[in-house]
């Protein structure tokens, strides 16, 4: 059953009353067509005026809907011969990561990605897309395998964050990322990197240094969640929705201040609404990026990318 | 005496001790340990080097006195980086909170940079300061910190980063969390040309900083009984419904975890980073 979300009960209401008209001529017979085709534009008007103008944390909600499309749906949807690899050969294999290779228009790519569950069951096995250290060393194993066979490495965020837990610390959750990041930064192949829900913080940055950093229209990117930044501003984890206001956490501000390359844009009212539409979509950008970063000798990339890196920062300087 | 530590030279600012800095341990003032409670004289903590000597508490040191005790008297330089922080998201208050910490620490931002000496070996060092919004990392650390990496490559001197922070700079959003990309891109630029380097991380080190450049070290040093993690405590606690020991993220902790090659007391800081240092001075052969 599809999940509605709260902003949008305006027009599941019209629509329910819209389907109830038509259940009420087809039961008794009488007429109502002009009726029914006033309220379906009515629809469409409000449809448009509610997606258009997505506040921040609208669309945090929608890059949090259940039914959105997950790593292993792109994975899937956009290579063939995806063989997935387990295991960072030091504790144990991390369901909230997923990778391993794939063919993509012909040539083969090395994908890693945070993967988030469907339904309970399964989100309890990918501990909701929130990684442990050993999710991101299995990344950065597979990351340096691509590096070896000169395969283009392809990244999926979708994470609220790393996993703040115990064991996680003990294994050295900041020590994971910040290797991945130093590593990243010097990898002698092309990178491209789609957050495709969430962008929770070093969590999504520990996957996500590349030549190309592309966004989601509905995904959110941030130094922190919006609840867990309330939490600290004022110390009221509810005021989630105002710290996503005020944070510049969305696709258009990140674009905005120079942060990502891209956004892909989504089908009508989010990716859930139209999967395979979505997919297509992830597959035309990706197929554009890396075309582009294919003109590139890799010994260069590492340059380019630092560059990238070097600009971002926002400060004045005394000229002397 | 802090005058002969910053010398004048024309191509490096020099730093003025704000009287706020040099008066936080006023003389014959007494400090209670906060470990063990014991009345301290000012006079006495600073002979310890801000530890006390009777548990061993490591006392919070600004950039300047770290600075102060690390390098050989009167060799460093302060790299001059005339740059200013900006309210890139207008979040309300910040620019305030910052002039009013400008005020009180003396600093511009939280990083103190520049090249000096230790027991007569060149180093790079980048110190970052506690009473600076918590140590916290905008795009002036970031960029403070990216440029004394970039100086030691050009300097070909190994670089040292005494690490303090509760984390990100929230305030500067999305900048901030990019700062950990741009550090560790120019470390790994240090490594690529056989620099060392050297992260010292100091009570507190956490979040965001602990997940880059402070876990990037060839080695990892701390001091006894730094906090140092990625998710802090109050973060963990409600999520797993349960009290985490005492001794979760000390430096001891993540020592025994492996992820730091040493815990030293203070006093034997600088002796360790002579020694290591000598061990990567160029010209040896065996
Ligand atoms: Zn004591």
């Amino acid at each position: 059953m599809a999940v509605d979300l709260p902003f949008e009960k305006p027009l599941i209401e019209l629509r329910d009353k819209i389907e109830e008209l038509k259940k009420f001529t087809e039961d008794k017979g009488i007429d109502m067509s002009t009726e029914v085709a006033t309220l379906e534009n009515k629809a469409q008007l409000l449809a448009e005026t509610i997606y258009k103008e997505l506040t921040p944390w609208q669309k945090v909600q929608i890059a949090r809907h259940p039914d959105r499309p997950t790593t292993l749906d792109y994975i899937l949807g956009i290579s063939d011969d995806f063989v997935e690899m387990h295991g960072d050969r030091n504790f144990r294999d991390d369901p909230a990561v997923v990778g391993g290779i794939a063919r993509f228009d012909g040539f083969p790519i090395t994908v890693v990605g945070t993967q988030k569950g469907k339904g309970t069951k399964d989100n309890l096995y990918r501990n909701f897309g929130m990684a442990h250290p050993e999710g991101y060393r299995k990344a950065l194993r597979l990351m340096k395998q691509a590096e070896k066979f000169r395969r283009p490495l392809l990244c999926f965020i979708d994470t609220a964050g790393a996993y703040p837990g115990p064991g996680a610390e003990e294994r050295g959750q900041g020590e994971a990322i910040a290797r991945n990041l130093i590593e990243m930064a010097a990898l002698k192949i092309p990178i491209v990197v789609l957050v495709t829900g969430e962008g929770g913080s070093g969590g999504a940055l520990g996957l996500g240094m590349g030549d190309k950093v592309l966004m989601l229209e509905h995904a959110w990117y941030s130094v922190i969640a919006p609840e867990s930044a309330a939490a600290i501003l004022w110390k009221d984890a509810t005021l989630g929705q105002k710290a996503a206001d005020s944070m510049g956490i969305t696709a258009q501000d990140l674009y905005r201040f120079h942060i990502i390359d891209d956004i892909i844009q989504e089908p009508f009212g989010g990716a859930h609404r139209n999967p395979a539409q979505m997919i297509a979509k992830v597959k035309q950008a990706v197929a554009s990026s890396f075309q582009e970063l294919m003109a590139y000798n890799y010994e260069e990339l590492p340059a380019l990318r630092y560059e990238k890196y070097r600009h971002m920062g926002v400060y004045t300087e005394d000229t002397l | 005496m802090l005058k002969d530590l910053f010398p004048k030279k024309k191509r490096y600012a020099t730093i003025t001790p704000h009287p706020s800095s040099r008066d936080k341990v006023p003389e014959g003032l007494m400090n209670k340990c906060k470990r063990c409670g014991e009345i301290l004289l000012s006079k006495e903590l600073e002979k310890h080097l801000k530890t006390c000597p009777h548990c061993g508490y490591h006392f919070t040191m600004t950039a300047e006195e770290r600075i102060q005790v690390t390098l050989d008297e009167g060799s460093f330089q302060a790299f001059e980086d005339r740059i200013h922080t900006e309210n890139p998201l207008e979040f309300p208050g910040y620019l305030e909170k910052l002039e009013k910490v400008q005020e009180t620490t003396g600093m511009q931002e939280g990083v103190l940079s520049g090249s000096g000496t230790i027991a007569g070996y060149p180093v790079v060092v980048a110190v970052m300061d506690a009473n600076f919004i918590m140590g916290s990392m905008g795009s002036v650390v970031g960029e403070k910190l990216t440029r004394a990496v970039e100086r030691a490559i050009e300097l070909n001197y190994p670089a040292i980063i005494f690490s303090v922070s509760g984390g990100a700079r929230m305030q500067e959003g999305i900048f901030s969390l990019m700062q950990m990309a741009k550090v560790s891109s120019a470390l790994a630029r240090l490594a690529e040309k056989g620099l060392l380097y050297i992260s010292v991380l100091t009570n507190p080190t956490t979040g965001g900083v602990t997940a880059s450049f402070a876990m990037q070290g060839d080695l990892n040093l701390s001091e006894p009984g730094a906090i140092i993690g990625f998710a802090g405590r109050r973060v963990i606690e409600p999520m797993i419904r349960q009290k985490l020991p005492d001794e979760f993220q000390t430096a001891e902790f993540v020592l025994e975890h492996g992820m730091l090659d040493q815990v030293v007391h203070r006093k034997d800081m600088k002796p360790l980073l002579a020694t290591v240092l000598s061990l990567h001075a160029q010209g040896g052969s065996l």
